[in-house]
C-alpha cells in the first residue's frame, strides 16, 4: 500500500490537537514526544511488516494508547488540561475521555484553537509563521529554516520562543472567545503570510514553495470548515491563494527559473484551482466589506480570465490597484499598479508613475523595482536606459533565482 | 538457493536521525518499503521478518539473573530482521547494499541460515 506522500506532517498536527487536549497546552512538549514516539514506531513496524490497512488509524491508535499510558502513570504527579476538570481522576473515565479528545470534530476543533494560539498578538508574525509552520504542517525546524532561507539555530529559537509563550497559557484559545473575530483576522493574516513566503518567497527549491503555498490553503480550508470562522473575508483569503496557486506550475520554466506573469504559457495553469479559486471569490462577495483580500482575488480573477497579456483587462485591474491602494497600500503595491498603468497606458505612462510612487526609497533595496523600470524602457526601444536598470536590479539580487531571472532580462537588452 | 538472515542494527542515535522530523521519517519509510519491494519481486524476500522492542529482559546464567536489556551493555541493538533468499553470502551481500539503514548510521548483519542436511 502506498503512502499518502505528506500523511506523517499532516498526522503530526492531527495528533498535537488531540493530545493538547489531554495534557493541556502547557505539556505541549509533551503532546510532541508521544507524537514523535508514534512516528517512530510507525517507521520501525511498518518497514519491515509493511503499512497498514489504514496507517492514519494506526498511528491515532498508538498515539492514543500512548496518552492512555501516560495520564495512568502521572495523573498524580501531573496536571492535565484544565478544561477537563476532574474527568481524568477516575481511572474507568480515562478512556472515554481520551476516545473523546481523538475524534473527528474535536480534532478538528482542536486544530483551529492552535492555529488560533498560534496567532497570539504578543508573538511577532514572523514568529506566528513559524509556530504554524511548525505544529500544525508538521515542519521540522531544518524545514521551517529553508523555507525561510534562515539559518536552523535561528529558527530554533523562534519556535523555540513561541512555544514558550504558548505553553505559559493557561489554555488554547477558545473559539467562543469575544476575541474571535480579532484573532480571526490574525490567523488570515499569518496564512497569507504563509501563502506569499511560498508564492514568492526566498527558497530556491520551488518544491519547497509550493508546499508552502499548499499547507497556507490546507490551513485555510480549515478555516472555511467551521462557520463561525467562514467570513466572507475568508473565502476572498481563500480565493486569492487557489487562483495564484493556479500559476505555479507556469511560474517556472523548464530550467527552472522564474517565469513572470506576463510571459507565462497560460495553458500549464491549473484549471481545477482556478475554478475553485472563482467559486471562492463568487462566495466572498457578500456583506459590505472590501477587504485587500479582496482586491487581491479580483486582480488574480481578472488575469485568470484573459486568454492572454494582450486580453487582459488591465483597466479592471487598475481600478483594483487603485483600491487597494486605499486600503492596504504600500510601495510594493502602488509599483504594481504602476506596471499595470504601463499596460493600459503605454510605457511612458508605466515610467511616470514608478518614478511617483510616493515612499518609493522603500523600494530602494527591491531588485523588482529597477526591473520594472528596466522592462518599459525596453518597451520604449531605450535599450541603452533598460540595461542600466537591470544592472542596478541584479546587483540587488537577493538570490539565485531571481540572478538568473534577472541576468537573461539583462541579456535581452544586448541581444535585440 | 540459500537462506539469510539479515539483522538490522541500529544506534540510539542512528534511530533518532532516521526519525528527525515527520517529513523525514515518512522518506526514510518509503526508501524501505521500496527496498522491500524490490526485494519481494525479485523473489528474494522469504519472510518479512519482525520488527523487535528495543527494550526487553536479558536472563542469564544458573542464577537466571534477570536484567533489563540488552540496552545497558550494547552500542547497537537488533531492530529486526528478515530472512532472504540468495545464492550464495555475495549476492545476500549485494542484496543488503540497498538497505536504508545503512544511510542512517545502522548496520545490517547478514548471517546464513545453517543448513539441515549439508
Amino acid at each position: 500500500m502506498d503512502l499518502n506522500e505528506h500523511l506523517f506532517r499532516h498526522e503530526s498536527s492531527r495528533m498535537v490537537a488531540a493530545l493538547t487536549r489531554i495534557f493541556g497546552v502547557h505539556n505541549l512538549a509533551l503532546a510532541e514526544d508521544v507524537v514523535q514516539d508514534a512516528f517512530c514506531r510507525a517507521l520501525e513496524v511498518w518497514k519491515v511488516r509493511g503499512v497498514p490497512e489504514n496507517p492514519s488509524a494506526w498511528l491515532m491508535l498508538t498515539a492514543k494508547n500512548r496518552a492512555i499510558d501516560i495520564v495512568r502513570r502521572e495523573r498524580t504527579a501531573r496536571t492535565f488540561a484544565p478544561e477537563l476538570g476532574r474527568a481524568l481522576d477516575a481511572e474507568w473515565a480515562i478512556a472515554s475521555v481520551v476516545d473523546e479528545a481523538f475524534a473527528a470534530h474535536t480534532i478538528r476543533d482542536g486544530q483551529l484553537r492552535m492555529m488560533f494560539s498560534c496567532c497570539h498578538p504578543q508573538l511577532k508574525e514572523e514568529v506566528q509563521v513559524a509556530l504554524v509552520l511548525n505544529i500544525l504542517c508538521g515542519f521540522g525546524a531544518h524545514e521551517v529554516a529553508s523555507a525561510f532561507l534562515a539559518g536552523r539555530a535561528a529558527i530554533e529559537k523562534r519556535i523555540a520562543r513561541g512555544k514558550k509563550t504558548l505553553a505559559g497559557a493557561k489554555r488554547l484559545f477558545d473559539l467562543a472567545d469575544d476575541e474571535f473575530i480579532a484573532r480571526l483576522s490574525a490567523v488570515r493574516r499569518a496564512l497569507y503570510l504563509l501563502f506569499n513566503e511560498g508564492y514568492h518567497g526566498a527558497s530556491a527549491e520551488s518544491a519547497v514553495r509550493v508546499e508552502l503555498c499548499r499547507e497556507a490553503i490546507r490551513l485555510t480550508l480549515l478555516l472555511l470548515d467551521y462557520p463561525p470562522a467562514a467570513t466572507p473575508e475568508t473565502h476572498a483569503l481563500a480565493a486569492l491563494m487557489c487562483l495564484h496557486a493556479a500559476r505555479l506550475p507556469a511560474r517556472v520554466d523548464a530550467s527552472g527559473d522564474l517565469n513572470p506573469l506576463l510571459d507565462q504559457d497560460r495553458s500549464r495553469w491549473d484549471a481545477e484551482l482556478t475554478a475553485q479559486g472563482l467559486a471562492y471569490l463568487d462566495r466572498s462577495a457578500t456583506g459590505r466589506d472590501l477587504t485587500a483580500y479582496h482586491v487581491e482575488a479580483g486582480i488574480a480573477a481578472t488575469h485568470a480570465a484573459a486568454p492572454s497579456v494582450a486580453d487582459t483587462d488591465w483597466s479592471s485591474i487598475v481600478w483594483l490597484y487603485d483600491r487597494l491602494m486605499a486600503i492596504a497600500g504600500s510601495p510594493i503595491v502602488a509599483l504594481n499598479r504602476a506596471i499595470a498603468i504601463g499596460e493600459r497606458d503605454g510605457p511612458a505612462r508605466g515610467l511616470e508613475e514608478l518614478r511617483a510612487i510616493a515612499d518609493r526609497d522603500r523600494l530602494d533595496r527591491y531588485p523588482f523595482y529597477p526591473a520594472a523600470m528596466g522592462e518599459l524602457e525596453l518597451r520604449r526601444g531605450n535599450r541603452d536606459a533598460a540595461r542600466e536598470h537591470f544592472s542596478a536590479a541584479l546587483a540587488l539580487a537577493r538570490n539565485p533565482n531571481e540572478r538568473r531571472f534577472l541576468t537573461k532580462r539583462l541579456d535581452t537588452c544586448k541581444l535585440s | 538457493m540459500s537462506e539469510f538472515v539479515f539483522l538490522y542494527r541500529i544506534t540510539e542515535a542512528s534511530r533518532r536521525d532516521a526519525m528527525g522530523t515527520p517529513e523525514r521519517a515518512q522518506q526514510s519509510m518509503q526508501r524501505w518499503l521500496a527496498w522491500m519491494q524490490q526485494l519481494e519481486s525479485k523473489g528474494h524476500l522469504k519472510d518479512r521478518g519482525q520488527p523487535l522492542e528495543l527494550g526487553g529482559k536479558v536472563v542469564r546464567g544458573a542464577q537466571k539473573t534477570v536484567t533489563d536489556g540488552p540496552y545497558a551493555e550494547a552500542k547497537d541493538l537488533v531492530a529486526g530482521f528478515t530472512i532472504i533468499q540468495a545464492r550464495d553470502v555475495n549476492e545476500a551481500v549485494e542484496l543488503s547494499h540497498g538497505c536504508p539503514i545503512l544511510d542512517g548510521g545502522g548496520s545490517v548483519e547478514v548471517r546464513p541460515v545453517m543448513k539441515m542436511n549439508p
